[in-house]
C-alpha cells in the first residue's frame, strides 16, 4: 500500500527537492559519483583536444603556446570560481564583464591623476566589493530576480566607466605592474595569473566541497525554503556571494589591464557570456544545487585549449564561435538527455510502470 | 573513495598538461617587458643620423619559399581589409611567399592579441598589423619581435618600439587638411555646423586624422566651420547608423557629415538619403570609390578621399619581405624601391620608422567612374 497519494512509504523530504522512493534515496556522497561522471567525460573531452591540438600543430605542444593558451583565459578562470557558487544557489551575476571594466577604468584613472598602483588596486578591490553588495542586497533583501538585478547593475557598472574614463585609455603603466599579467614565472612557461587561479581555485574548491560554507551553498541551491527553516541564513549567504563575485570581478579587472598594459572603459565586454559558458561547461545546473568547482577548473582548460587549437589550426573566428556554441549547447543538454535515459533505463529495470500518484524527481510537491 | 579517486584523476590530468608542456621544446617567453611610449601623430621627416643604406629593389630573395607572412587587420570582413589584403596576395605571387589573413571579428584589440601570439608560436616570418588599440597589442607585439618576427604596421600603428616599420598610407598631416578641405567645399561658403563619425574610440589612425583636422580648422579660413563633436561607429555598420541617425537628430542644423572610415561614410550617405536630407546634409570622408560610387552621382558624398587600398597591402607585404631578407633595418633614412608601386621610385623610411605610401586621391561626381574602372574597389 502506498499510503497517501503523493508519499512513498518510507517518508523523509530530501534537499533533492519532492520525496523520492526509498530505493532512490541516498546520502550526498554516495550520489557524487553520479555527478562525476560529468567530469570526467569532461577530462575525457579536454584529453582528447589536447591530442587533436598536437596532432593538428606541432607548435600546440610548446611551451610559449602552452603560456598563451593559459594567460589568455585567466581572467575568465577567476570569474567563473564564485560564478560556480552563485549559480549552485540558483542566482546569476551578469555584471561581472563590466566590474571587469569599471575597475580597470578606475584603476587607470587613478594611476593617470598620480595615485601609485598600491593604493589604487585596493581601492579599485573595495569598489569591487561594494557593487557586489548591491546586487547583493537587491537580490537578498529586496527579492529582486537576480537576472534583473545584475541585467541592471551591467549597464550601471559600465556606464560608470564610461563616465569615469569616457573614450580615453590610460596605457602608461609601469613595467613591473604590465609583468604581472603578460608574463611568465621567469624561466618557465607557467604565467603568472595561473598561480593565481591556482590559489584562487584551490581555495573555492576546499570551500565549496570541504566546508560547512559549501554545504549551506548546496542546500540553498537545492530547495531555498527547505535551507531556510533548516536555519541557513540564506539572504546573508546569497549578498556574500555576490561581494565576493565583485571582488574577484575587480580582481580580474586588474590582471586585464595589467596583461594589456591598457585601462579602457570598454575592456572586458562579451566576457560574462564566457564565463558562464565555462560554469555550464563545468557542468553546474543552471537550476541551481548541482555543480562542482573541480568540473569548472577542468571545462577552463578544456574552453581554452579548444579556441587554441582552433586558432593553431587556422580556423577563423566565427567557425570558432560555432565550435564554442556547439560545445555549450551539448554540454547543458546532456545531462538532461542523460537524466531521461537513466529515468528510462531505472522504468525498465524495475519492470513495472510508477506507482499513480507518484512523483517524479524534481516535481515540485504541494 | 570514489570521489578522491576522481578529485586526483582531475589533478593529476591538469599536472600532466603542464609537465606535457614543460617537457617539450619550447621557445622560451621573454621576461621584461620594457615600457612603450604613445605614438605621435607628427608628419614624418628624415633625419638620418648614419649613412643611409640604400637597397636594391625587393626582389624575390633565396628564401621566399620560406618568408610566412600573417595579415592581422582590425577586424576580418571589412571590405576595406579585404581590398588591402588582395594587394598583400599580389605582392607574395610577385615577391615570393605565403601569405595568410586572420583577425577579429570585432574591431577590438584585445581579441587581436591571442591572434599575434598564435602567429608568434607558429614561427612566422613577419606580422602585418592594423592596430586597434596602438598599446594594447605592444606588449604582444614587443614579444613577437624578440622571437625574431617581424612587425610590420600598416593603416592604423602600434605604439613605437612594438614595430619594425609602420606603412601609413597617406600623410597625417594631409589627411586631416584634406578632411578640413572636402568640408569646407560642401557646406555652404564654408559655413555652418560639422560633425565626425569615426570608427573605434581606440583606433590610432582615426585619433591622428581627427587630430590633424582640428588643428586646421583652427585656420581663420575655416572660421565658418563649428565643430560639434565625435561619435564613434566602431567601425560597425549597425552602430555606425545608428551614431548617424543620433547626430541628424540632435543637431538640426548640422551641414557635414565627416566620416574617416570606410564604413562610417557609406552609413552615414544611407542616413542622409533615408532621411530625405540630400542637399541639406552632405557626407564626406574616407571611402571606397566602389562604396560610395552611388552617393557621389546622389548627391549625399559630393566629394570624399582615399588611397589606393591595394597598393597599401602591396607596399606592406613588399616591406616585410625586405626586413625579413634583411633588404632593409626598418631605420630612419633607410631607402628601398618597389617596382610596381611609386613609378618605381624608391621610399625613404622616415622618423619613427614611418614609410608613407604617397598622396591620397579625392574622388567626385567628375572622376568616380574611371577610379571604380582603375582601382577596381
Amino acid at each position: 500500500m502506498t499510503g497517501t497519494p503523493g508519499f512513498a512509504t518510507d517518508s523523509g523530504a530530501t534537499p533533492g527537492g519532492g520525496v523520492q522512493p526509498a530505493a532512490e534515496r541516498r546520502s550526498p556522497l554516495q550520489r557524487l559519483p553520479a555527478l562525476l561522471r560529468w567530469e570526467s567525460l569532461l577530462l575525457l573531452i579536454l584529453a582528447l583536444l589536447v591530442v587533436e591540438g598536437a596532432r593538428i600543430s606541432k607548435f600546440f605542444l610548446t611551451g610559449s603556446n602552452f603560456s598563451n593558451l593559459v594567460s589568455a583565459e585567466m581572467e575568465v578562470a577567476i570569474v567563473a570560481l564564485p560564478m560556480t557558487l552563485i549559480i549552485i544557489t540558483g542566482e546569476i551575476d551578469l555584471s561581472v564583464e563590466s566590474m571587469i571594466g569599471l575597475s580597470g577604468a578606475i584603476l587607470g584613472w587613478l594611476w593617470s591623476v598620480g595615485v601609485p598602483l598600491q593604493v589604487g588596486i585596493p581601492v579599485v578591490l573595495v569598489v569591487g566589493a561594494l557593487g557586489g553588495l548591491l546586487n547583493g542586497l537587491l537580490v537578498a533583501r529586496v527579492g529582486v530576480p537576480s537576472l534583473v538585478v545584475t541585467l541592471g547593475t551591467l549597464a550601471l557598472f559600465r556606464g560608470l566607466a564610461n563616465v569615469v574614463l569616457g573614450p580615453n585609455a590610460i596605457s602608461n603603466f609601469p613595467a613591473g605592474f604590465t609583468a604581472f599579467g603578460f608574463n611568465n614565472i621567469p624561466g618557465t612557461p607557467v604565467p603568472w595569473t595561473l598561480i593565481v587561479f591556482a590559489v584562487l581555485g584551490l581555495a573555492f574548491w576546499l570551500v565549496a566541497h570541504g566546508t560547512w560554507i559549501g554545504r549551506q551553498v548546496f542546500a540553498v541551491g537545492k530547495n531555498k525554503d527547505a535551507a531556510r527553516y533548516a536555519g541557513i541564513r540564506v539572504g546573508r549567504l546569497k549578498t556574500a556571494l555576490f561581494v565576493v563575485s565583485g571582488l574577484i570581478a575587480a580582481f580580474a579587472g586588474v590582471i586585464l589591464t595589467s596583461r594589456f598594459s591598457s585601462a579602457r572603459s570598454d575592456n572586458g565586454t562579451g566576457l560574462t557570456l564566457v564565463v558562464v559558458t565555462i560554469v555550464l561547461l563545468g557542468g553546474v545546473d543552471i537550476n541551481g544545487g548541482k555543480g562542482t568547482v573541480p568540473g569548472v577548473i577542468i571545462a577552463v582548460f578544456t574552453l581554452s585549449v579548444l579556441q587554441n587549437a582552433l586558432r593553431l589550426a587556422g580556423v577563423s573566428s566565427e567557425y570558432q564561435a560555432v565550435a564554442v556554441g556547439l560545445l555549450l549547447i551539448g554540454s547543458v543538454t546532456a545531462p538532461y538527455l542523460a537524466r531521461q535515459t537513466r529515468l528510462l533505463a531505472d522504468r525498465a529495470r524495475r519492470g513495472r510502470p510508477p506507482p499513480a500518484g507518484s512523483i517524479a524527481p524534481g516535481e515540485v510537491v504541494g | 573513495m570514489i570521489h578522491r579517486v576522481h578529485q586526483l584523476a582531475a589533478s593529476v590530468a591538469i599536472v600532466a598538461l603542464v609537465a606535457g608542456a614543460c617537457s617539450s621544446s619550447a621557445t622560451p617567453a621573454p621576461t621584461a617587458v620594457p615600457s612603450v611610449a604613445a605614438p605621435s601623430a607628427a608628419a614624418s621627416v628624415a633625419a638620418p643620423s648614419a649613412a643611409p643604406s640604400v637597397a636594391p629593389s625587393a626582389a624575390a630573395s633565396p628564401s621566399a619559399a620560406a618568408l610566412t607572412v600573417v595579415v592581422i587587420p582590425k577586424q576580418i570582413n571589412n571590405p576595406y581589409f579585404d581590398v588591402a589584403f588582395k594587394g598583400a596576395q599580389k605582392a607574395a605571387t610577385d615577391l615570393g611567399g605565403t601569405v595568410t589573413q586572420v583577425g577579429p571579428s570585432a574591431a577590438d584589440a584585445t581579441q587581436q592579441v591571442p591572434f599575434i601570439q598564435t602567429a608568434t608560436t607558429q614561427g612566422v616570418s613577419a606580422i602585418v598589423i592594423s592596430a586597434d588599440d596602438a598599446t594594447a597589442v605592444a606588449p604582444a607585439l614587443q614579444a613577437a619581435m624578440a622571437a625574431g618576427v617581424k612587425v610590420v604596421g600598416y593603416d592604423s600603428s602600434p605604439a613605437v618600439g612594438a614595430y619594425n616599420v609602420f606603412v601609413n598610407q597617406a600623410d597625417t598631416a594631409g589627411i586631416g587638411k584634406g578632411l578640413a578641405d572636402m568640408a569646407c567645399d560642401e557646406a555652404p561658403n564654408c559655413t555652418g555646423e560639422i560633425a565626425v563619425l569615426s570608427a573605434a574610440q581606440s583606433a590610432t589612425n582615426q585619433n591622428a586624422w581627427i587630430a590633424a583636422m582640428k588643428t586646421t580648422l583652427k585656420d581663420p579660413k575655416y572660421k565658418g566651420l563649428v565643430l560639434d563633436g565625435v561619435v564613434y561607429g566602431n567601425d560597425d555598420p549597425q552602430i555606425s547608423t545608428t551614431q548617424a541617425q543620433g547626430l541628424l537628430q540632435a543637431h538640426p542644423n548640422l551641414k557635414v557629415i565627416i566620416a574617416p572610415t570606410t564604413v562610417g561614410i557609406v552609413a552615414a550617405a544611407q542616413v542622409v538619403r533615408a532621411a530625405k536630407k540630400t542637399g541639406s546634409v552632405f557626407v564626406t570622408g574616407l571611402g571606397t570609390p566602389k562604396g560610395m560610387q552611388d552617393y557621389v552621382k546622389g548627391g549625399e558624398a559630393p566629394e570624399f578621399a582615399l588611397w589606393n587600398v591595394t597598393d597599401l597591402g602591396y607596399l606592406a607585404y613588399a616591406v616585410a619581405a625586405d626586413l625579413v631578407n634583411g633588404t632593409i633595418k626598418g631605420n630612419p633614412g633607410d631607402t628601398f624601391t618597389v617596382p610596381s608601386l611609386n613609378n618605381g621610385q624608391p621610399y625613404t623610411i622616415g622618423q619613427d620608422s614611418v614609410v608613407v605610401l604617397g598622396p591620397p586621391f579625392v574622388f567626385n561626381k567628375g572622376n568616380i567612374d574611371q577610379f571604380v574602372a582603375s582601382f577596381g574597389f
